[in-house]
């Protein structure tokens, strides 16, 4: 059945059966790349989007479950010409080795920093820490982490 | 299909400003040197024109048969070229490893990328420049040396005319070998300097990055079955249930190799669940109960024999004396990405895009496991999730490639389901280490007896299609060719199994299983992991029982300076020796990876909760000898995300089976670290900075994985007084022992 979704501010359309988890409809019908499949079981948190400006796995999200809700991908948070400040600050930090996981992190930091803007390296751990990393690039993510919301808040300060 | 960098053009440094590249070559053309075997992958694929191309339009395109896993070793080879042939870094275009276009330098591992591609990458692109500027000097009418090159143009004063000009068809068509010497280490401009990764822009916008992320015209998706256990064969399948099945292509059948072909990915997913249903299997009994190590190890027949032997005669009478047996489970490589592969076979020409180690390896395997001409298949490498190794990559490869052949010519997708990686990827070998030792009365290393007993640590497809699995599970299978142990000196399962510490006595033997109950295969460090745990934990037992601190026992017994030199600097930016308080612990491991590549040395501090048992890495000080160093940046990146997953084979990883082989399915039955549970890592790289000295490149990739184990080891010992040696060091192990101490 056709499904339209509302994906980084734009309406979209997919002809797919309504349980197909949110991750294939984006990377197969959609073309988008942000979102990454893992493990399809909401363990490891490569395909995190945002819905409603949470962070949801959608890897186990039935797309007919969104179909009403505003999706932001990795793409639509930012680009080259507008990165997001989590996005510069893992270019800046070289904070990952593989980059298959990078979405996930940096999906579930914008959420968790539009919450506690302000995080201490503890809570950014703790932010995390349903994230997987296999490269060992952790202690990297939580810097660029912590760069990116001291940014923000400079930013939110002037 | 390229999933080529498009450079700006400006490369970044990081911490520093953009690089500006103009100088004169007056006095700094290298002289002619008579070369006698060329370095690195030269010596294998000498023509230049395999390495390196001058495009008309104003870029360079270089050539590497090695391949990007994350390492940023796409990066370090673009350093090399842009120095040596004087050109803006933005300008260098890298081809990795595909068949039909780079050199074949067999496979991307044993940290040696850098010593093989690199050395061959600046030997050939000086060689390169030499040509370009003597061709230069003819058109201009001047001298070789009083030309001068600023990002590709070549200058006679105020005349210049570029490589871009000069480039024509066959200019390189000659053998690298009479060439000019690359440049002086301190006139190099990258080469040495953290420049960013020209991969990780791609990585965090969501731009088509990986293998996972492309997409062909008419491009099909597939799912593979795999047998319920090792021995299973395929008896029937109810296959129309399964072809009525909405977007359900094609069901695959070969002998008990099954897959389906699907539209859609996720049709294909739920067509091979219920494929999974309604396949009957034979001979699938498998034993429930979990196999023990290390009896299932020390029953089992292997191979022996000696690698070390020395005795200088020493008398061990007055020397006290100390056994221990050092144990490592099966552990995985555990990629966070399924392994995945896309083939596509016209009737005559199969194309398959794989995140292989090694195309041209696996490019044979396939012929062989396939039935056809290597000529007829090109393996193009495309990168996934980090793979530490040997992964399921090659077999997906093939899987793929059964699958196309099903596709009436379109492109089929494949990608395992994470169930399949967890059961089917080839794990890194159990092992048993004994070790016994003496030392004198004045704190001298009398003695060492170790032998070492395991599984092998290489199944690559090179050695025969055999080792792929869908190639044992065809109505026609090939059959596996004989486990073999790599040969020393570098070595697979003795990998590090001789100590680098000077003993009187030293015999190292070594027993290799050919067959056991898990396929096995290259995982990072490979040996090396367990014996060097064993080697730096029996250090410690050894120092304690001379009464001497465990740093200082090294330093006694180590005669190689450079060794020598990180245990020095990782012990002191540690402050090695300052108090600590209960319940806490610091804990130094050592070695030189392979006793022949890059030194490190790290100081682990843990806190050991008494009542959980849990350890809690807290922090990890390591100081590194990689010789020379392209990046520093990436390099430190290595070493640091092997500190990490090396805490996390030590602290928890460990693979359950049973006689139908792994009983994994997803990171609940095999968890890894996560990040409440990371120390903070401090790496400092020796000789950087502008007093480096010229030394040759010694690999990074793989240095920490042992010594970071050992390091925890003998930091638990330090906090609470208890040793253990049954490797994963769990929270269970560490009570028990605490208990045991306390009624001792």
């Amino acid at each position: 059945m056709r499904i339209k979704l509302k994906v980084n501010e734009e309406v979209r359309e997919a002809d797919v059966s309504p349980d197909t988890p949110l991750l294939y409809v984006l990377r197969d019908d959609l073309g988008l790349f942000g979102p990454k499949f893992g493990c399809g079981l909401g363990q490891c948190g490569a395909c995190m989007v945002h819905v409603d400006g949470r962070a949801v796995r959608s890897c186990i999200t039935p797309v007919e479950a969104v179909a009403g809700s505003a999706i932001v991908t990795l793409e639509g948070l930012g680009g080259p010409e507008n990165a997001h400040p989590l996005q510069q600050a893992f270019i800046d930090h070289q904070a990952l080795q593989c980059g298959y996981c990078t979405n996930g992190m940096i999906m579930t930091a914008a959420a968790f920093l539009s919450e506690n803007p302000d995080p201490s390296e503890g809570e950014i751990r703790g932010a995390l820490s349903a994230n997987l990393c296999r490269c060992g690039s952790h202690t990297r993510i939580i810097r660029a982490v912590k760069a990116a919301s001291q940014k923000q808040n400079e930013r939110g300060a002037k | 299909m390229s999933l080529a960098y498009k450079p700006s053009r400006r490369e970044v440094v990081i911490g520093a400003g953009v690089l500006t590249i103009a100088f004169s070559l007056a006095g700094l053309l290298p002289p002619v040197v008579a070369q006698t075997g060329l370095p690195g992958s030269l010596g294998k694929t000498p023509a230049l024109d395999a390495w390196l191309r001058i495009d008309a339009g104003g870029g360079v395109t270089v050539f590497t048969g090695k391949v990007e896993l994350g390492q940023g070793i796409a990066t370090a080879l673009a350093q090399i070229a842009a120095d040596e042939l004087d050109v803006d870094m933005a300008r260098i275009d890298m081809i990795t490893g595909d068949t039909a276009l780079t050199p074949d330098e067999g496979y991307t591992f044993g940290s040696l990328s850098i010593q093989q591609s690199g050395m061959a990458i600046r030997f050939a692109a000086a060689h390169a420049r030499q040509i370009l500027i003597a061709r230069a000097a003819r058109r201009l009418g001047a001298t070789p040396d009083s030309l001068r090159v600023e990002d590709g143009l070549v200058f006679a004063g105020k005349e210049s005319v570029s490589y871009w000009q000069l480039a024509e068809e066959g200019l390189f068509e000659r053998d690298a070998g009479g060439g000019a010497a690359p440049k002086p280490a301190d006139e190099r401009r990258y080469a040495g300097r953290p420049i960013q990764r020209r991969d990780i822009p791609s990585r965090v916008f969501g731009q088509q990055s990986f293998l996972q992320d492309i997409r062909l015209p008419g491009m099909l998706h597939g799912r593979i079955v795999r047998p319920p256990g090792s021995g299973a064969v395929l008896a029937a399948i109810d296959e129309d249930r399964i072809s009525a099945m909405p977007g359900v292509k094609n069901i695959v059948r070969d002998g008990s190799f099954l897959g389906v072909i699907a539209r859609g990915e996720f049709q294909a997913i739920q067509a091979a669940e219920a494929l999974a249903g309604v396949a009957r299997w034979s001979n699938q009994a498998r034993s429930s109960s979990s196999q023990e190590l290390p009896e299932l190890l020390t029953s089992l027949p292997a191979r022996s024999s000696v690698i070390a032997e020395k005795d200088r005669g020493a008398r061990l009478v007055a020397a006290k004396k100390i056994s221990a047996r050092y144990t490592r489970p099966f552990q995985a490589h555990a990629s966070l990405a399924p392994s995945a592969a896309i083939a596509q076979f016209d009737g005559n020409q199969l194309t398959v895009w794989s995140h292989c180690q090694g195309v041209f390896p696996l490019r044979k395997a396939l012929a062989q496991a396939l039935r056809m001409d290597t000529e007829n298949i090109r393996v193009i490498h495309a990168p996934a999730a980090g793979c530490y190794g040997q992964n399921g990559a090659d077999d997906a490869a093939l899987d793929a490639a059964l699958l196309a052949r099903a596709a009436g010519g379109r492109p089929v997708r494949l990608q395992w389901m994470r169930g399949d990686e967890f059961r089917w990827e080839p794990f890194g070998s159990a092992m048993v280490i004994d070790i016994s030792g003496a030392v004198t009365g004045d704190g001298r290393l009398a003695d060492w007896q170790c032998a070492v007993k395991g599984f092998t640590h290489s199944s690559r497809p090179g050695d025969g299609a055999g080792n792929l699995i869908a190639a044992r599970h065809m109505a026609n299978p090939i059959t596996p060719p004989p486990a073999r142990n790599i040969p020393r000196p570098t070595g697979g399962l003795d990998r590090n199994a001789v100590p680098p510490y000077q003993s009187d006595r030293l015999k190292v033997m070594k027993h290799f299983i050919a067959e056991g109950p898990l396929r096995t295969g290259a995982l990072r460090s490979l040996g090396s992991y367990a014996n060097v745990f064993a080697i730096e934990s029996f250090m410690d037992e050894l120092a304690a029982l001379a009464g001497i601190d465990p740093v200082a026992f090294r330093l006694k017994h180590l005669g190689d300076t450079r060794g020598r030199a990180v245990i020095e600097e990782a012990a002191s930016r540690a402050d090695w020796g300052s108090p600590m308080t209960a319940g806490h612990g610091r804990g130094i491991g050592y070695s030189r990876y392979k006793n022949l590549g890059g030194y490190l040395a790290v100081v682990a501090q843990v806190a050991v909760d008494a009542d959980s048992g849990e350890i809690r890495v807290m922090r990890a000080v390591a100081a590194a000898d990689c010789g020379e160093i392209i990046n520093p940046d990436g390099t430190r990146n290595q070493i640091e995300g092997g500190i990490v997953q090396s805490t996390s084979w030590t602290l928890m990883e460990e693979v359950s089976f049973d006689s139908g082989g792994a009983t994994l399915s997803d990171w609940l039955s095999y968890p890894i670290l996560t990040f409440d549970q990371v120390p903070l890592v401090d790496v400092h790289l020796m000789c950087q900075g502008p007093k480096r000295t010229t030394k040759k490149p010694l690999g990074a990739g793989e240095l920490a994985q042992g010594p970071m184990a050992a390091a925890i080891g003998n930091a638990l010992y330090d906090a609470v007084g208890v040793r253990l040696r049954d490797l994963p060091l769990t929270p269970e192990k560490v009570r028990a022992a605490l208990q045991e101490k306390g009624e001792g």
